[in-house]
Formats: C-alpha cells, structure tokens, sequence
C-alpha cells in the first residue's frame, strides 16, 4: 500500500524523461502523458480511499527513519488535494492536445508539464520542510519554462518579473529552512513542530513568519500578489488555466500546513484575518476596473485567495474545514472560467469585454459552461462555491468575528457583480459578427483544378478547427461536471474536509504518524 | 561565526539592493548575491566546524554537521540552473527589445497615461 504514495511523484517523472526523447514525436508524447496522468488520478484516487479507511500514513524514502531521511506524508487534507489536482491536470492536458496550438509549436510542453505535476505531487505529500522547498522548485521551475513558452514580447516581459519575483521568494524559504535547522536542529516537520513549540515565543513566530512571507508570494495574499494578475494572462491559456487553479493553491496549502503544524493559535489569528480581508478587497476592486477577462480573472484569484486565508485565520475546527472546501472548490471553477475564456479567444481572436458581444447566441453551451462556473464563484445557492463560503460565514460567526464575515459577503457581491458584467460584456447583447470570422468559403475563390484543391484544404482545415473546438469544450465540460459533482456531493465532501480539518488541528496524530513507524 | 554573520547579512544587504533595480543584468547579479547569502546561511545553520562526518574515518573530537551541506548543494545546484535561466531570459529579452531594462507592467503603464492625461488638463 505504501508504493502508491510514492507513484504520483516517481510516474510522471519518469514520464517526462521518455516523454523528452520523444519530443518528435507528438503523438507518443501526447499518450506517455495521458496515460500517466490517468494512472496518478487513480493512484491519488487509491491513496485518498486508504487514507480515509486508515487514517494519516507516511513512507521514509530510501528507508532512512524519520527524523533522518525524507519523510511522505499523507493525510486527508494532502489526499483530497491531490486528487483534485491530478483530475484537473489531466483534463487541462486534454484540452491543451484539443487546442493543438501549444504542443505543436512546442515541444517541450508535455515533459515540462509533467515535471510540474509531478512537483505539484510532491508539495502535498512532503513531509519534510527542505523537501518541501525542493518541491517548490521543481514545480516553479517547470512553471518558468511554462509561462514563457513560444518566447513572445509580452511573454518574456512578464514572465520576468514571474520568474524575479518567484525566485526571491524561494531565497526567503531556503532561508527560512536555515533558519529553522539552526533554532531547532531539524527540518523534519513533525519533529520541527515539537521542537517548535519549545521554542521561545519570539523565535517561534519570526520563523512562522519568514515562512508566511515566503509562501505569501507563491499564494498571491494581500502585499505580495502584484506580481500574478500581470504574469498569468500572458501564457497560453491551458497554461494559464493550471497555473490560476493550482500554483497559488498549492502556496496556500503549504501555508496552511506550516501555519497549524507551527505556529498553532487557540483563537483567531488577527494578522490572518486581516491579511485576507484585505486580500478579498483589493483583489476584487482590482477585477471591477479590468476589462480583458484573462486579466479580470486573474484578479479574482487573489481575491478568492482570501476567503482560504480567512478559514485558516479563524484556527477551528469549522474554520479549517470551510477552508479545505474552499481550496478544494476553487481549483476546477478557476481552470474551467480560463478555459472557457480560451475557447472564447479561439472563436473570437479577443477577449476584451469592449470588443466582445453576444457571444452566448452564437455558442450557447460556452455560454452555458461560463455561467456554471462564474456562478460557483460569487456562491450562488445551488453550486460548490456557496457551500464553501456558507460554511466559511458559518464558521465565522460561531467565533464571533464579525467584521471579517461581513467584509466576505460584501466581497461576495462585488464579485458577483464582476461576474455579471463579463456576462453581460461578453456574452449578452447583440453578436457583433454574424459570421464567424474563420469560415473560408466566405470568400469564393475564382475557378479551375486550384479551387478544387483550396476548397479540399479549406474542409480539411475547418474540420480540424470544428474537431479542435470539441475536443475543447468537451474538456471544459469535463471540468464543469467536477465542479457540479462537487456540489451535488457537498454534504460527504464537507464531512471528509471537516475531518481533515481535525486532523490539522490535532498535531500530535501527525507527530506520531510520521515519528513512531 | 560573528565573522560569517556579517558576511550573510552583506551579501543580502547587496543582493536586495541590486535586484531593485531596472537592468536585467543587474537583477541576475543580485539574484546570485542573494543565492548565496542563503547558502551561506546555511552552512552557518551546521554550527561549528568538525571533522569530516564519514563513518569509519571520525576520529576523536567533535564532528561537523553533515545535513547543511547537504542542504547548501542541494540550494547551490538549484540556484545555479536558474541562474542560467535567468541568464537565457534576459538575453532573450535584449534580442527584442534591444535594451535590458525592466519595463513597466500594464497597470503601471495605464495609470501613467491617466496621470499624463489629468496633467495636461491642468488637474492636480
């Protein structure tokens, strides 16, 4: 049983070194990665049923014991992350093989994307802080080559300050390793929190600071996301689908484990909730004056990020566990609305709400699969994303912090609001072009053997075009239906988040997991 | 170990500097700086220096920790491939834009013109 922990991190990336010597061959390539994240979704699937059944395990690579060796933890918050994240990272591969456009200029693309999943693994499953740093790199390595991929202008410029701004975080973490080594002579982080606690007061909160700092930038909270809603509209869009559902969720996972296996408060921690309040707000107002989609969206992420802070800030039981529903909500709604935004640019060549109209009348099932998932989003009754801030008012007003629930709900309906106006921008109204602008018989060319052979090319490529645009939304589909089922299985998700929640609180089930085998 | 800590906080103090500014150059340089600092960081994490932990070799008398250094190549190696990333980047963007300034990002550039516009209306 131990093994399948260690396959969501060792497959893909052995995966991506055969995927790297076929890189001339799209159509291998294409399978190695399919088939690889297929195996993970299941493997993760596996993992997360164990998990359940028999509560927190952990494996000592190379077989070194605990405090020595690197350490692989898995408990519930890590399992549920996990699968969500391999489910998402294989429909996001679907619909990038759909596109065509970004494997077949480049590649690279599916080792590089493989390479990421498999450091996205290995965050979750760390349980071992320097290894936990080495997952980071591994991910935002892979990220780097991502988000400049296709090497344009606007790319190069943005992904610069990514890559600056990624890497100086790194620099604060490692410091915070050294930091942590010196105060406590260990990195293992079962172990670093016993020691932690022993530690004076002052020290105690510097180093669970550093660490807030460090992962601060990779989660986008409130000082520190400057960098994100400028960097992330830039990549290709399943580059930049995976990036807004995962990367920063994966910061915030790392802060969520560090923040209760450290620095554990009895009650609600002002700075947090502070912090993300203030995240909420800005990141909103932020969206309300963009008017490209991709970058309207960018900044909801950050605003979304906040409503995650908030449940951790309020250190309960049902603060924590609205918190995992959160994370775990967010990251296909967030992928599917840039993915539909994709399929939009395809169509249109633009995704400026000026420029856009009446989209909807001319593809209503795009239209029909933006306002499933913008609609999860502001937390409309029905969908995934009312739970999760039901449960997160919910839980805020059972520790009497009223300020913060009020500042959600307003966040809420400005978001809302936002979302409306894309809707409304975007996909109401009157279509501006009555023709698609790629249709070729449009212009009849004149006569003769050479208008039978362009009117063969013409088909070939519009079937191309109708079959890429299928493959398309049938993954955004995809990704609406997991975020329906979400919804529909509220109630079994909630509880499994709720005892993954008890399992954060309760160190000592994790110290001895990982200590005592 | 008064010695080391003085060298870490320089280098930081250097590093956080240089990657403040605009040239590209300068931030990989910076960058570097900063690399190391954290790297230097760590060794001073080991504590003392001993004898070469190697089992079988040890003789008498304390021996060094061998967990930091293992850690500093593990970061060395790291800084290192993203160095030469950085490198290619900024090369890259010499190529296009023939100068290796950071420039502005969107908003930035957006709030500049609204500014300039206000300006040239004679509003404050």
């Amino acid at each position: 049983m131990r093994v399948i922990m260690v396959l969501p991190i060792a497959l893909p990336l052995i995966a991506a070194a055969l995927s790297l010597i076929a890189h001339r061959h799209m159509t291998v390539q294409r399978g190695i990665g399919l088939a690889t994240l297929a195996a993970t979704t299941v493997a993760s699937a596996v993992l997360l049923i164990d998990v359940e059944r028999n509560g927190i395990t952990s494996v000592q690579v190379g077989g070194w014991p605990a405090p020595a060796g690197i350490t692989l933890v898995a408990d519930l918050f890590a399992a549920m992350m996990l699968l969500v994240s391999s489910i998402t990272l294989l429909i996001v591969l679907v619909y990038a093989i759909a596109q065509r456009r970004t494997d077949e200029f480049a590649p690279t693309f599916h080792p590089v994307y493989l390479v990421l999943a498999a450091g996205v693994a290995m965050s979750f499953l760390s349980g071992d802080l320097f290894n936990l740093f080495v997952a980071f790199e591994v991910t935002l390595t892979a990220s780097y080559v991502l988000i400049t991929l296709g090497g344009g202008r606007a790319q190069i410029r943005s992904g610069m300050s990514y890559v600056v701004l990624n890497l100086l975080a790194s620099t604060i973490f490692l410091s915070a390793c050294g930091l942590a080594y010196a105060a406590t002579g260990t990195v293992n982080m079962a172990q670093l929190s016993v020691r932690m606690a022993e530690l004076p007061g002052g020290v105690r909160e510097a180093i669970a600071l550093t660490l807030l700092v460090a992962f601060g930038v990779k989660a986008a909270i409130f000082p520190l996301f400057n960098w994100l809603p400028d960097s992330y509209p830039t990549a290709p869009t399943p580059v930049s689908a995976v990036f807004a559902g995962l990367l920063t969720k994966v910061g915030v996972y790392a802060i969520i484990r560090t923040q209760t296996l450290f620095a554990p408060s009895d009650g609600a921690s002002t700075l947090l909730l502070v912090i993300a309040a203030l995240t909420m707000v800005t990141g909103v107002l932020g969206a309300m004056a963009q008017d490209d989609i991709k970058r309207l969206l960018s900044f909801h992420i950050v605003s979304q990020i906040g409503y995650m802070i908030m449940g951790l800030a309020l250190f309960s039981v049902a603060g924590l566990a609205a918190a995992v529903f959160y994370v775990i909500h967010q990251i296909p709604v967030k992928t599917c609305l840039f993915l539909v935004d994709g399929i939009v640019e395809t169509d249109t060549g633009t995704s400026s709400l000026n420029r856009l109209s009446g989209y909807a009348r001319r593809a209503p099932v795009v239209g029909a699969l933006f306002l499933a998932a913008a609609l999860s989003l502001a937390g409309i009754p029905p969908l995934s994303g009312f739970v999760g801030k039901f449960a997160l008012v919910e839980a805020g007003l059972a520790q009497g912090q009223w300020w913060i629930v009020a500042v959600s709900l307003v966040v809420s309906l400005i978001t809302l609001y936002s979302m409306t106006k894309v809707w409304n921008g975007a996909f109401w109204g009157a279509p501006t072009s009555p023709a698609s602008p790629e249709r070729p018989d449009a212009s009849a060319p004149t006569a003769g053997v050479q208008t039978a052979t362009a009117t063969a090319i013409a088909t070939a490529e519009r079937v191309r075009m109708v079959n890429a645009r299928r493959g398309m939304v049938g993954a955004t589909a995809a990704l609406v239906c997991v975020t329906l089922s979400i919804a529909l299985f509220a109630r079994p998700i909630y509880d499994l988040a709720s005892r993954s929640a008890e399992q954060l609180l309760d160190r000592d089930t994790y110290i001895t997991a990982v200590l005592d085998r | 170990m008064i010695a080391l800590a003085l060298g870490v906080g320089a280098l930081f103090a250097v590093g956080t500097y240089l990657v403040l500014q605009r040239p590209l150059t300068r931030i990989v340089i910076g960058f570097a700086l900063l690399g190391h600092a954290a790297v230097l960081l760590l060794l001073a994490a080991g504590g003392p220096p001993g004898l070469p932990p190697i089992i079988g070799t040890a003789g008498t008398g304390p021996v060094a920790d061998p967990l930091p250094q293992a850690f500093a190549l593990t970061a060395i190696v790291i800084a290192f491939g993203l160095t030469a990333f950085l490198l290619a980047l900024a090369y890259r963007s010499w190529m296009q834009t023939r100068n290796d300034e950071v420039e502005d990002d969107l908003e930035d550039r957006r709030i500049q013109k609204l500014g300039r516009r206000d300006r040239s209306k004679g509003r404050p």
